[in-house]
């Protein structure tokens, strides 16, 4: 869909992030608004926010890997547990600083990524969702028991990241790092995928062995993408134990891989911008349901203990709802939307 | 030794709970190439639909049996139509997406109506006492049930092998164009081996929480299932029902193993997801599985 005068000549031209000027602008008072957050929301709208932007950064990660190389993940709740501990083992027991922790969260979680890809040269599709599941059940195993490392049960309590004598404290400070990491990390992802890497990505998806045949090394295109997507879970992880500043094995089950695969189905498979759409969807998802049965108790007084008991089920039915309805996610409605719009009213 | 013996016992008897999952969930893979991350769900709510009946209805248990039957038959043929109907021809991920979430509405449902405390059948449908044989003590609802699980398995193989629907459904599994041009209805088939599925889980639901009492965490079973299945190789009705038995076996021995020699506990909820990544690597299509081969 492309505006009236607005002719690309060029590959060059048609690959450009921003279209047009207008989207600069867009983007340009977003961003400033974004920044303004702080000062203008309340705290827990600021929260809100913080969980958001880090939810966007592993759904990216996932996107990568799921929606782009076609590998389907079933661990990505672990990979971000890696992460947060590694973060959490090194800045608490070692005295690394934050600074140091967060790359090495990222590397850490990419490297086992990496490890759990091996079995994707060979096995592919429900294989590989199945040797993904194994390797939750057994990371979150080992979060659990590994106790002298990893503080069991009890879990880890950590400290937020400082600079100097300067300590980010308050959320405020806090959403600045998480804010503007989310920008790296959508920067390196909107540009991965424009490249020969993000486009071998996509040939390993359509059809690897016409990719294989026109001369791209599966193995080794399927592994960077494994690296990639848990080196963003990695960060995302060290990121969200540093903001709730304790880490227990429980907060990287498989409910957690489920919600980050049902983010990128929600907001759409392949789509970068769908990622930021789906993570606002599903972290936003459960405070709706408790604002209504709030409101709603006053009426039905046990309302909000039965909410409570089927909320996944909620969950459960607004995933069929759009694998059924619509598939392509909410990126893809959005663009029919804005065709529509575009051509009202004389759309045919 | 004793204490293995009896680990030993156990672990067949969950093994043959297992294999009875697999089994459906086979089924289910074979004709449909739908894989089902909620049955372990359809065993949890066979095994609460029979709990109210019995309990809290007053019925007496075969009846209730035979109700639970029809009953997770139809909600099975329900979400057969409604949900995976719309899913044919959807790329992997969504189907497996699908089956999650079709997991998430079931549990929840069962949430919602029987809470999550633990729920018993309070006429036992099996004896209570023990027999000893050889001077070891079994509990007699262990044979039962071991026993029961092992009839079912091989009614359904026979079922398989002989009967014309049992035929017509390996038929579909083969090729649904094929089948189709035979003169099988697919859909019937598809919609067969929903329900086939969903009363063989139910089934080994109300025999397991005969021995165990039945809560929420039932629905584990469906996640267990995996090994099982990859172990006997994805397609393989005999597979499923070895891969059964050899995890749970595995699971309890491996278990017990830990506990005594390095004091290591809770092996057992990881045992068989590293039995599952070991196969993966040897020998990813399992001992009875197709070998699909492509070459570049």
């Amino acid at each position: 869909m492309h505006y009236c005068g607005d002719y690309r000549t060029t590959y060059k031209d048609d690959m450009k992030i921003f279209q047009t000027p207008f989207v600069r602008v867009w983007m340009a008072l977003f961003l400033l608004f974004m920044l303004a957050v702080p000062f203008l929301a309340s705290n827990y709208a600021l929260s809100l926010v913080t969980q958001i932007l880090i939810a966007v950064i592993g759904a990216v990660g996932l996107n990568i890997l799921t929606g782009f190389t076609g590998q389907i993940s079933l661990g990505h709740g672990a990979f971000i547990g890696i992460g947060a501990y590694t973060s959490g083992i090194l800045t608490i027991k070692l005295g690394v600083p934050f600074w140091l922790a967060l790359p090495c969260a990222g590397l850490m979680a990419a490297f086992i990524g990496m490890f759990v890809g091996i079995p994707s040269l060979r096995l592919k599709g429900l294989y590989l969702a199945i040797a993904t599941l194994a390797s939750q059940f057994i990371l979150e195993w080992i979060f659990l028991r590994w106790e002298p490392v990893t503080g069991g049960s009890y879990g880890l309590i950590l400290d937020r990241p400082k600079i100097g004598s300067f300590v980010f404290s308050a959320d405020k400070h806090y959403y600045y790092i998480v804010f503007g990491l989310t920008i790296l990390a959508m920067l390196f992802a909107t540009n991965l995928v424009r490249t020969r890497t993000g486009r071998a990505f996509m040939a390993v998806r359509d059809h690897y062995i016409s990719a294989e045949i026109m001369g791209i090394d599966i193995f080794k295109y399927k592994l960077l993408a494994f690296g990639i997507s848990s080196f963003y879970a990695g960060v995302a992880g060290s990121l969200m134990g540093h903001y709730l500043m304790f880490i227990s094995s429980e907060q990287f089950t498989i409910g957690v891989s489920i919600q980050y695969l049902a983010m990128i189905i929600i907001g759409g498979l392949g789509s970068i911008i769908g990622s930021i759409y789906g993570a606002v969807f599903m972290v936003l998802l459960p405070e709706v349901l408790t604002l209504v049965t709030s409101k709603l108790s006053w009426i039905y007084p046990n309302i909000s203990d039965f909410i409570l008991s089927i909320q996944d089920g909620v969950f459960g039915v607004i995933i069929l709802i759009f694998l059924i309805f619509e598939p392509d996610g909410i990126a893809h409605r959005w663009r029919l939307i804005k065709a529509y719009w575009k051509l009202y009213p004389f759309s045919y | 030794m004793d204490y293995f013996v009896q680990l030993i016992i156990s672990g067949l008897v969950i093994g043959s709970i297992y294999a009875l999952v697999a089994l459906g969930f086979t089924v289910i893979y074979k004709a449909t190439r739908v894989v089902n991350f909620a049955q372990g769900e359809l065993l949890m709510f066979g095994a609460y639909v029979c709990y109210a009946f019995v309990v809290q209805y007053r019925v007496p248990f075969v009846p209730a049996v035979l109700i639970t039957m029809v009953f997770s038959a139809s909600l099975a043929l329900a979400i057969e139509r409604l949900i995976l109907r719309p899913m044919i021809g959807e790329p992997i991920i969504s189907i497996i997406m699908v089956t999650i979430g079709l997991a998430l509405v079931l549990s929840s449902v069962v949430k919602a109506i029987w809470k999550t405390q633990i729920r018993v059948y309070s006429p036992k449908l099996f004896p209570q006492t023990t027999t000893d044989i050889r001077g070891i003590p079994i509990s007699q609802e262990f044979i039962w049930c071991f026993v029961l699980s092992i009839i079912l398995l091989i009614i359904f193989s026979l079922f398989f092998k002989y009967s014309r629907a049992g035929i017509a459904m390996r038929a579909t599994a083969f090729s649904n164009q094929v089948a189709q041009s035979m003169g099988i209805s697919v859909k019937r088939i598809f919609a067969l081996s929903w329900a086939i599925a969903s009363v063989v889980s139910a089934l080994g639901g109300i025999l397991i929480g005969n021995i165990n009492g039945i809560n929420s965490q039932l629905s584990h079973f469906g996640l267990k299932v995996f090994p099982a299945v990859i172990l006997g190789g994805l397609d393989s009705i005999l597979g499923a029902a070895l891969g059964g038995l050899i995890i749970g076996l595995l699971e309890n021995l491996g278990d017990g193993f830990f506990k005594i020699y390095l004091n290591v506990s809770g092996v057992k909820e990881v045992a068989p997801y590293v039995i599952l990544v070991i196969i993966l690597m040897i020998k990813p299509y399992g001992l009875f599985g197709t070998e699909e081969i492509e070459r570049v």
